[in-house]
């Protein structure tokens, strides 16, 4: 498969006439494990976002198996052996805590696809670091807003016990208000069946809950096995709910609530063009925000070598912050951090003629926000 | 009181699903004397064929039956050619032949099924909840699965306490040379104990796949729980997977559920959370420390 993502990314390049040699371009994701589709998302929206600009690239994929350390040393190999400028692709904020300082550290930029834990957003925000998705806590302060308009006071949120399970809770309570209670679950938990109990005892008024891939998969299936679907709604931020959960988790997941910064309803030329894009290349795959982050991030990326190519880094990070591209997501700009400023909307999971879940975005709910991290960013 | 009563099923079920892989792991590790690391591509070999079949059929049943048929073919195909080679080595070896193959069964299952996890349904009787006490539903289905590893159990009991195999395998947990020096067909007992080790681990993951998503790694991360109930039962003894299986899945429930909230009377709450899970994840192997400086050979040691 990388071999196949090589030849293609060559023979774009063959086929544009310009300049002489493609940009490499590292790629480090999640490709193994039960997370592995997250990867496997982000790889594939990148590659149709970098076509997408005609931009000459070859991405050198490398799996991360969602471990900090392995993360480290494929990014050693790729930045001192393999002498690429330009990384991106991470999923998890673990790997990404570890991965990003050592990227910069090298003088190379990193565009984040996905993961933007706190930490890399304030004080130790970088020229090189550039986020396309959203700062971790952007995502649950949607969802913290989305459960305050609906009327709900109390709240129990469940995340797991990590950075970004931490930004998640965070961001809940931040814009939520109300009384929240905290569980944490394991990182690698599958069965939920105590959180169940816990929720069943604390009769809280809403649920949020953070767990992206097959974790996603196993609580809302246990959720309604435990019979909490019916009693206790819930509210979701865009990871717990993605095309690919949606589907495995079929008719259960109908009268859910979400957050999300994007939807495949969108009605602009950019995103119409990427979904028609997907479905004639994976036919059968649902499209996620992952794959759309990921596609948002090709656009920046191959706009920006377009312009300056890929070799001089300070042009290259002059022509990313400029972030001149049209978003699937419609309005989008860099704040003083250099992650994403842009609008929230609710959206309700309904179900399509066949009974089976699909999103349907309703109204924005957060217009042109940036990150609270953001302020202490001195760059 | 309600809480303690549901927390209390939730760990009975997660111990029965530990005795089920256990059972398998301790029998073969007792009378082969090999490790094998990929009792848990065992267990996503169950779960991964009963879930496409019952994908395919509408019936959970089929998958049930697929799923054991398949693990135990796995199984027995492993043993056939791969473990028979392995007996004569040293601990090393077998981990190293055990660790791959993990590898080549996750990789297959990508081939075969892609990274997506599998999605099945529960099975159409098990399907609510039922009120034990009042004010608490809960979910039929856990309570077949922990019916079903009572089952087990029983079964077990009989097969090993009360049939000639069941005798050959006692004695070959005990001790090993002897068996064969007295003539057994040890080949064919080692084939069979395999299989059998197998079909329990595909039989728990076929009960899994309907609570849990069916992916590639499932096996991994259940298997080090498995491997603490196996130590800590006493290595050859299904009593001791049995015990040691139930216990440590309350423990290990029983933490996770009630320590962040004790904590939180002397912390802040996100601390105590945080903490509270990171001392619960360790509880089992905390435990099992404590159960070997005690007790060097497990709770039910086999081997004399």
């Amino acid at each position: 498969m990388r071999k196949l993502l090589t030849s293609t990314g060559m023979l774009v390049a063959l086929m544009s006439p310009a300049h002489a040699e493609a940009t490499k371009i590292g790629v480090i994701t999640t490709l193994s494990g039960p997370a592995g589709y997250l990867g496997e998302q982000i790889r594939d929206g990148l590659t149709l976002g970098l076509q997408a600009t005609g931009a000459e690239f070859e991405l050198v994929v490398e799996d991360d198996a969602r471990d900090p350390n392995t993360g480290v040393q494929v990014a050693d190999r790729m930045l001192n052996e393999e002498g690429i400028k330009l990384l991106t692709g991470i999923v998890f904020s673990n790997v990404s805590g570890a991965v990003v300082p050592e990227t910069l550290d090298a003088g190379a930029i990193y565009v984040s696809p996905n993961a933007a834990p706190s930490g890399l957003a304030g004080a130790k925000c970088h020229p090189n670091y550039f986020v396309v998705s959203w700062q971790n806590d952007s995502l649950h302060e949607a969802s913290g807003a989305a459960a305050k308009k609906l009327g709900y006071t109390t709240a129990v949120a469940l995340a797991p016990n990590y950075q970004a399970g931490k930004d998640a809770i965070a961001g809940f309570s931040r814009e939520f208000g109300g009384t929240v209670t905290e569980i944490y679950t394991g990182v690698e938990q599958s069965d939920f069946a105590g959180e169940m109990a816990q929720i069943r005892n604390a009769a809280p008024q809403v649920v949020f809950q953070f767990h992206p891939g097959g974790q996603g998969i196993a609580f809302l299936k246990q959720y309604q096995q435990a019979g909490l679907l019916g009693s206790v709604p819930m509210v979701l931020s865009e990871p717990s709910y993605d095309g690919v959960i949606l589907k495995a988790v079929g008719p259960a997941a109908v009268g859910l609530t979400g957050t999300t910064h994007w939807n495949d309803d969108f009605d602009n030329a950019a995103s119409k063009a990427m979904v028609a894009e997907w479905a004639a290349a994976f036919p059968t795959t649902p499209l996620t925000t992952y794959a759309q982050q990921a596609y948002d991030t090709g656009l920046l990326i191959g706009g920006a070598l377009n312009k300056v190519g890929g070799e001089d880094i300070e042009a290259l990070q002059a022509a990313l912050k400029a972030a001149d591209f049209a978003s699937t997501r419609g309005s989008f700009a860099f704040g003083a951090n250099q992650h994403p400023v842009q609008d929230w909307y609710l959206t309700s999971i309904e179900a399509d003629e066949a009974g089976n879940p699909k999103i349907v975005t309703k109204e924005k709910i957060l217009e042109a926000v940036g990150d609270v991290y953001a302020a202490d960013c001195k760059m | 009181m309600i809480l303690l009563i549901e927390q209390l099923l939730n760990g009975l079920q997660y111990g029965v699903t530990l005795f089920l892989l256990a059972a398998g792991l301790t029998l073969i590790f007792g009378i082969m004397g090999v490790i094998n690391l990929a009792h848990g591509a065992l267990y996503m070999v169950g779960a991964f064929a009963g879930a496409w079949v019952s994908i395919q059929t509408g019936s959970f049943w089929a998958g049930l039956l697929a799923g054991l048929v398949a693990s135990a073919i796995a199984g027995v195909l492993v043993e056939l050619g791969v473990m028979r080679r392995l007996y004569a080595r040293d601990h090393l070896d077998q981990v190293l032949a055990t660790f791959a193959l993990i590898l080549i069964f996750n990789q297959s299952t990508v081939l075969i099924f892609g990274r997506q996890p599998l999605f099945t349904s529960l099975p159409e009787m098990f399907s609510g909840s039922v009120e034990i006490v009042p004010g608490l539903p809960y979910p039929s289905y856990r309570l077949f699965v922990i019916a079903v590893g009572l089952a087990v159990a029983f079964g077990l009991y009989l097969l090993i306490n009360k049939t000639r195999i069941g005798m050959l395998v006692r004695a070959g947990a005990s001790n090993r040379q002897m068996v064969r020096a007295l003539g057994v067909n040890i080949g064919g007992l080692y084939t069979a104990v395999f299989g059998l080790g197998a079909l329990l681990a595909g039989l728990a993951g076929v009960m899994a796949s309907p609570i849990m998503s069916v992916q590639v790694g499932m096996g991994d991360e259940i298997i080090l729980a498995t491997f603490v109930v196996v130590v800590i039962g006493g290595v050859g003894s299904v009593k001791g997977a049995f015990v040691a299986g139930i216990v440590l899945g309350m423990c290990d429930t029983m933490l996770r559920a009630f320590l962040p909230g004790l904590l939180q009377q002397v912390m802040p709450g996100s601390e105590a959370q945080a903490l509270g899970v990171g001392i619960s994840s360790m509880g089992i192997y905390l435990m099992m420390a404590i159960i070997l400086l005690v007790r060097p050979r497990g709770l039910f040691a086999a081997q004399g």
